[in-house]
């Protein structure tokens, strides 16, 4: 770079400060500059994290003791539900592709902006429609709904529960979600760096690449199951309610086959986060590039065909049985490939610990007990009797929060240099991740020996013997709590009081560290040739050793 | 861990107890893995990385050896949800009803129960409907669990192996009481399953002939 260019740089204003056509607040909702949307839904998705957060730390005083502790049994059923629904689709679908992938998408393939970015703008406009619906329907008379976030049938048609808004919500948020694939596709196919061939893009954007498939693909299931419900409330034609005689069980059916996809969406871009996380601290080239490629798209093709195996007790055809345990054993394949290829690439390494990086380790063993669990539960005989049981509510913990989440954690403090331009505050960065390694760890796993002992989900009261074990999962749901709202209040306080941060201050070699922390609006002044890999540290090697 | 108490529920904890014993080997591998490398290749211990790319053998095997325990582990599981659904020939029939939020066992006399009584050692069939949602029939000691789900019937099979009672939950949410629709499944020594069963019958006016003979009788036919 010429010394004019560089100066032209430092000049020019970043993206948080550049002006804007309008002012203040309208500013940033009506940007269509991917980085300040990012922070939109960044600032969104934390406020509706937090309220869930602390329903769910309600919820534990409430089962801390039997009988009434806090709240009735009908409070406490709307606050599972709200819980369910605002981590599902209010921060965790949304979360990793709606922040990261639009913050960090066009600075890692080198790209300006997003293929369509009014339409980036309009899906977050969407996101925030769909969000207000949900919270409308608190308020309106009837209260928030008491379905769970399942809002299974007949009980969600059944209930006086504002389910209708809920469930337009939740179609609202659907449209924001497809949008926001069909916009990473076209992106990612058309708006690559000269020399950015497939096999050398970061692989977090492969990861964001499947993730997109699958919104596109699956989201619709919920936006036609709504529309089947609509008409059968309309017309009286009877699909789902059996008192017309529908079947109950094909809205399951139709309610899996977009949820279970979804779930994916929730992990694959944690697990490109990870992919991408190790070996900048590692200082090398990851492990097996293209497997943990690949393993993306089996994970997105092959998690799309088992939605049934959350329904094994509903009274299915052995057939059914049979394909859908195979095909649960079979997605756990690609993901055990990512895990192993992830611990090959610390070996050899030059390893430095820092915060991005506990939260990953923890993201690993915590992924990995997931799956394990979710093992069993793919083995009919054991699922039968642990499913709709705390064991459930374990697994899908551990790999939603103890994943995916820690995994967004991670990615928060990697990139937050890059974001706002500021370091994060390291010590009490790692005091956090570890209150809420801890805690989540005696929280949900005791929930595993709740759940095989019997106790199931959903409960306001227990039985006097699991007692000793919920006020154990209470009390560790409090350090996890108390860990989150210390590393969230360190992060706000470091959007101020961090150090500078430098252009690189980790050392990646992916095209986001090329660019100034935060990056100007346009992101590259020339968009970059890419020549080498994304994870090419062979300048550290040995002199001697690198021929 | 609670003991379990069917003809099944030793295989699904073997089944279980197999894949937490692999699982928690291979995390315990991967840990001391993970570990070991942090430890070895510091950035003050390692200060010149090596960049390995993959090694195609080791992708291999590490993709061919899990399929092989999931398969393994699938098959386990496969099999014993097969014993689950093989009801016995002479199992005594009982019809159960779900609502909001209690149980009813009716016996094919027409005699009603809220607690489920059973002989001892007697195969027993469900056969199960919902009059309003959802439920789900989950006795923990024996390992099993069937959605009751309205114009549906769902049906599953047990056999108690000793005198005792056994708590039966409601696993499906269905509303405001759900936590609290517990019922037990109470087993009596034949002698005095018949005896309850009799003096049900009368109370509620229904023809009694015993049901373990009446089983016996079917069989010798």
């Amino acid at each position: 770079m010429t010394k004019s260019a560089l100066a032209a740089e430092i000049a020019e204003p970043d993206y948080l400060h550049a002006p804007t056509k309008f002012k203040g607040l309208f500013g940033w909702i009506f940007s269509t500059d991917h980085k300040r949307i990012a922070i939109l839904y960044l600032a969104t998705m934390m406020l509706f994290f937090l309220v869930a957060v602390i329903l769910g730390v309600l919820m534990r005083v409430e089962l801390f003791s039997s009988g009434r502790t806090i709240v009735d049994p009908q409070t406490y059923n709307q606050m599972f539900t709200l819980h369910g629904v605002i981590m599902i689709f209010l921060f965790i679908i949304p979360g990793m592709p709606a922040v990261f992938g639009n913050f960090m998408l066009p600075l890692m393939i080198g790209a300006k902006d997003v293929f369509f970015p009014r339409l980036n703008l309009f899906s977050w406009w969407l996101f925030l429609a769909g969000a207000l619906t949900v919270v409308v329907s608190l308020f309106l008379p009837g209260g928030p709904s008491d379905t769970g976030w399942t809002f299974y049938v007949p009980y969600s048609i059944r209930t006086t529960t504002n389910v209708i808004p809920a469930l337009a919500g939740a179609f609202i948020l659907g449209f924001s979600s497809i949008l926001t694939g069909l916009n990473f596709i076209t992106t990612i196919h058309r708006m690559r760096a000269p020399g950015m061939s497939w096999f050398k893009m970061p692989l977090f954007i492969w990861a964001i690449y499947s993730t997109a498939w699958v919104q596109i693909l699956a989201t619709p299931v919920i936006g036609i199951t709504l529309l089947l419900v609509t008409i059968e409330r309309l017309f009286g034609i009877g699909i789902f309610d059996p008192a017309m005689g529908g079947d109950p069980v094909l809205y399951q059916h139709l309610f899996w086959m977009y949820s279970h996809p979804a779930v994916y969406i929730m992990i694959l871009p944690a697990l490109g986060v990870v992919s991408e996380i190790i070996p900048v601290f590692a200082r090398r080239t990851i492990f097996g590039y293209k497997f943990i490629a690949y393993s993306s798209i089996a994970i997105a093709s092959v998690g799309s065909l088992v939605w049934a195996h959350h329904m094994f007790t509903v009274g299915m055809s052995n057939t059914g049985m049979f394909v859908f345990s195979l095909l649960t054993f079979l997605v756990a394949i690609p993901s055990a490939i990512k895990v192993f290829n992830w611990i090959a690439t610390l070996y050899k390494g030059s390893i430095l610990i820092d915060v991005p990086l506990l939260f990953v380790l923890s993201m690993i063993v915590q992924f990995c007990i997931g799956g394990f669990t979710g093992l069993m539960l793919g083995a009919l005989a054991v699922n039968i009797h642990v499913t709709d049981t705390y064991f459930v509510v374990a697994h899908f913990h551990y790999v939603m929060f103890g994943g995916a989440g820690f995994a967004l954690f991670a990615a928060m403090h990697y990139w937050f240099p890059k974001m706002f331009g500021r370091m994060i505050r390291r010590k009490p960065a790692m005091i956090g991740w570890l209150l809420m390694t801890v805690g989540f760890n005696m929280f949900y796993f005791t929930m595993f020996i709740l759940g095989y002992l019997g106790m199931p989900r959903r409960y306001y009261d227990s039985l006097p013997e699991f007692l000793p074990l919920h006020r154990i999962a209470s009390v560790g749901s409090w350090i996890l709590a108390a860990g989150i709202f210390l590393v969230v209040a360190n992060l706000f306080i470091s959007i101020r009081r961090g150090a500078k941060a430098p252009m690189n201050p980790w050392g990646g070699k992916t095209l986001e560290w090329t660019v100034p922390s935060p990056p100007p609006v346009e992101n590259f002044h020339e968009i970059p040739s890419v020549i080498t890999g994304p994870y090419d540290y062979s300048e550290y090697e040995k002199p001697e050793a690198g021929e | 861990m609670f003991k379990g108490e069917s003809p099944f529920s030793d295989y699904v904890d073997a089944t279980f107890l197999t894949i937490a014993g692999i699982s928690l080997l291979v995390l315990i591998g991967l840990l001391i893995a993970m570990v070991y490398f942090l430890v070895r290749y510091s950035r003050k211990r390692n200060p010149h990385p090596t960049n390995i790319e993959g090694n195609l053998p080791l992708e291999i095997t590490w993709t061919t050896i899990p399929l092989i325990l999931f398969m393994g582990m699938f098959y386990m599981g496969w099999r014993g949800y097969l014993k689950e659904i093989q009801i016995p020939g002479d199992a005594l029939p009982v019809r159960v009803t779900a609502q909001m939020w209690k149980w009813t066992f009716e016996y094919p006399n027409g005699v009603k129960a809220d607690t489920l009584y059973v002989p001892v050692n007697a195969a027993m069939k469900l056969t199960m409907h919902s009059l309003d949602v959802n439920h789900s029939l989950f006795i923990p000691a024996f390992r099993i669990k069937e959605d009751v789900i309205p114009n549906r019937e769902n049906k599953m099979w047990f056999r108690t192996p000793r005198i005792a009672s056994y708590d039966i939950a409601c696993a499906e949410f269905c509303g405001l009481q759900h936590s609290y629709m517990y019922t037990k499944v109470v087993s009596l020594d034949t002698l005095r399953f018949e005896a309850w069963y009799r003096t049900a019958s009368v109370k509620q006016s229904k023809p009694y002939t015993p049901l373990t003979a009446q089983t016996a009788a079917a069989d010798s036919r």
